[in-house]
């Protein structure tokens, strides 16, 4: 009988052709190490105590990174809010973090306005920002003394009438602009226009108004702008109709609101370089932001104004590197291209960015063998379920996990049920505690809304 | 299949794992497994015994082998074209 020690361990053969462009690199470097622990916790307890897939948020990821855009602009400008956009993570543990270290709320509609309130954050801390804002809403929120945001004539008109009818005067309204910075695509759908005449127009109806008065400016120019440059533009160009709209109707703006749009450190697909390389830093949007503050408010106190307080609404750069997603292999596969493929306990149900980023995909331990291409599937019956088209990664076993990141920004609010259910949710605490702060999703849950009538129950017997 | 072991005995093996295939100009990389099996291949036209031989020098089933040999020969397919 042949001794077992004495052969090899198998791993099964592996061949890669050599890529002629040199471009292939970065998705080679970018991806070829392994990352066994998250903020010091090991990837493989965790799913062992909490199932997979997992979304792992880092506490002390979360507050490093709010108090560094933070302190990038205090240290530049006098005047700064922090608004925390709760469309990007509104899970309750990551918003009460955020609130702890200063930040106000920024919501985009009743929902949001609610679950920000049912925390604990004052009205008068909260920017109710978005298109859409019921009656009811604008009631509620007109009533408690939240920060308006107005997107639309309509809205406006309504808000005057729901003002009226509180018997409020002179309530304090921001308007939403939107211009061509010559950077991004102007963001035209929402707000007022500014080049065609809309937003001075609609000053002039809230100067006309007993019941509404303009204090505030907002615009939010994209997402995900990695040229800090057209933040000096936007800025530039909104304290231009700032003293505009000042002089035109007699009003005193005390805010700025520049929205979010700072990129995280994340890999937008078509994107060559790596993100290392073109995602600027908190301290360079600061420069360019309060730079341009600088110079456009320079003689803003002699004539007798406030200086403005600045608030932004960042979003993605806040959250987005603080939470990971893990995932398990549960097949490898041969595709009739050639290509190899796995397939993945989380797709684009739980991943959603996964539709425009290319995240960093890491296995959670050593893996000896050579890195091949591999397009990764989820595990819906979906076509579309695709969590990443390409990427190099070495041979792995049914079982093995992977990490993505950054996931923070957008999935645990866009994810959706759809075929699975949702995963855990734990944050990974200052003190290396692990917390869940969103568990599994049941059946329950997701039934707990429906009513079968009662003639309607299949019987079977 | 046996078309692409006959064809994969064209390639110029180093000890590196650094194949070359002359006909095309393309080079790759194999792991040690990939190069183990392209020497074998470059004396043995079946596949079964090739996979017999695959048994003897490694630690996994034959089930496991075949398997992943299998997959291995499709690639080559895509590249010897
Ligand atoms: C009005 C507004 N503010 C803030 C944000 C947050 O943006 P980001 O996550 O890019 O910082 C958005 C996102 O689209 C937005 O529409």
């Amino acid at each position: 009988m042949k001794n077992i020690t004495t052969k090899n361990p198998w791993v099964a053969p592996v061949i890669v052709r050599h890529a002629s462009s040199g471009m292939n690199k970065f998705g080679g470097v970018r991806d070829a190490q392994f990352r066994d622990e998250i903020a010091g916790v090991s990837i493989a307890e965790l799913v062992e105590k909490y199932g997979s897939p997992l979304f792992v948020l880092s506490e002390e990821h979360l507050r490093q990174s709010v108090r560094r855009i933070n302190r990038a602009f205090t240290t530049r400008y006098a005047k700064v809010r922090q608004a925390w956009s709760y469309k990007t993570n509104y899970i309750n543990a990551v918003s009460a973090i955020l609130h702890q270290e200063g930040c106000d709320a920024e919501v985009v509609s009743e929902f949001e306005y609610d679950k920000a309130r049912r925390l604990g954050v004052p009205a008068s801390r909260i920017f109710f920002n978005g298109p859409y804002k019921s009656r009811g809403a604008l009631t509620k929120a007109v009533s408690e003394g939240a920060r308006i945001h107005v997107d639309h004539l309509d809205e406006l008109a309504l808000l005057e009438e729901v003002a009226a009818e509180l018997g409020i005067l002179n309530f304090p309204i921001t308007i939403r602009l939107n211009f061509d910075t010559g950077f991004a695509e102007n963001w035209g759908r929402f707000g007022f226009n500014l080049e065609n005449g809309q937003a001075m127009e609609a000053a002039r109806r809230i100067a006309a108004s007993p019941n509404l008065k303009l204090t505030g400016l907002h615009n939010h120019i994209g997402t995900f702008i990695t040229d800090p440059r057209a933040y000096t533009a936007q800025v530039g160009i909104m304290i231009n109709f700032m003293n505009n709209v000042e002089a035109a109707t007699d009003c005193t703006i005390t805010t700025l609101d520049i929205g979010g749009g700072f990129a995280s450190r994340n890999a937008m697909q078509g994107v060559y370089l790596p993100p290392e390389q073109i995602t600027p830093t908190a301290e360079q949007y600061a420069e360019a932001i309060c730079g341009a503050l600088a110079i456009g408010l320079k003689d803003r106190e002699q004539h007798g104004k406030p200086l403005p307080e600045l608030v932004l609404e960042t979003g993605r750069a806040v959250v987005d590197e603080a939470e990971w997603l893990i995932s398990s292999v549960v097949a490898n596969k041969r595709l009739p291209t050639g290509q190899r493929a796995m397939v993945l306990d989380a797709g684009v149900n739980i991943l959603f960015t996964a539709f425009w980023y290319n995240h960093e995909v890491r296995p959670a331990r050593p893996v000896e063998g050579i890195p091949e291409d591999t397009v990764l599937y989820g595990p819906l019956c979906m076509n579309i379920d695709v969590v990443r088209q390409s990427v190099s990664l070495p041979p792995l076993k049914t079982g093995d996990l992977l990490s993505f990141w950054p996931v923070g920004a957008y999935n645990n609010t866009q994810w959706m049920q759809f075929i699975q259910l949702r995963p855990a949710v734990v944050m990974v605490r200052q003190n290396g505690q692990v917390d869940v702060v969103r568990r599994a999703e049941t059946l329950d849950d997701v039934e707990e809304p429906e009513r079968l009538p009662a003639d309607l129950q299949p019987d079977f017997s | 299949m046996k078309n692409t072991l006959l064809a994969s005995k064209r390639l110029a093996l180093s000890e590196s794992g650094f194949v070359f295939d002359p006909v095309s100009g393309q080079s790759f990389s194999v792991n040690e497994s990939g190069l183990v099996f392209l020497r074998l291949a470059q004396h043995e036209d079946d596949l079964d015994k090739l996979t017999t031989q695959l048994v003897e020098q490694f630690d996994a089933s034959s089930v496991e082998i075949k398997r992943d040999v299998q997959d291995f020969i499709n690639r080559l397919q895509g590249f010897l074209k």
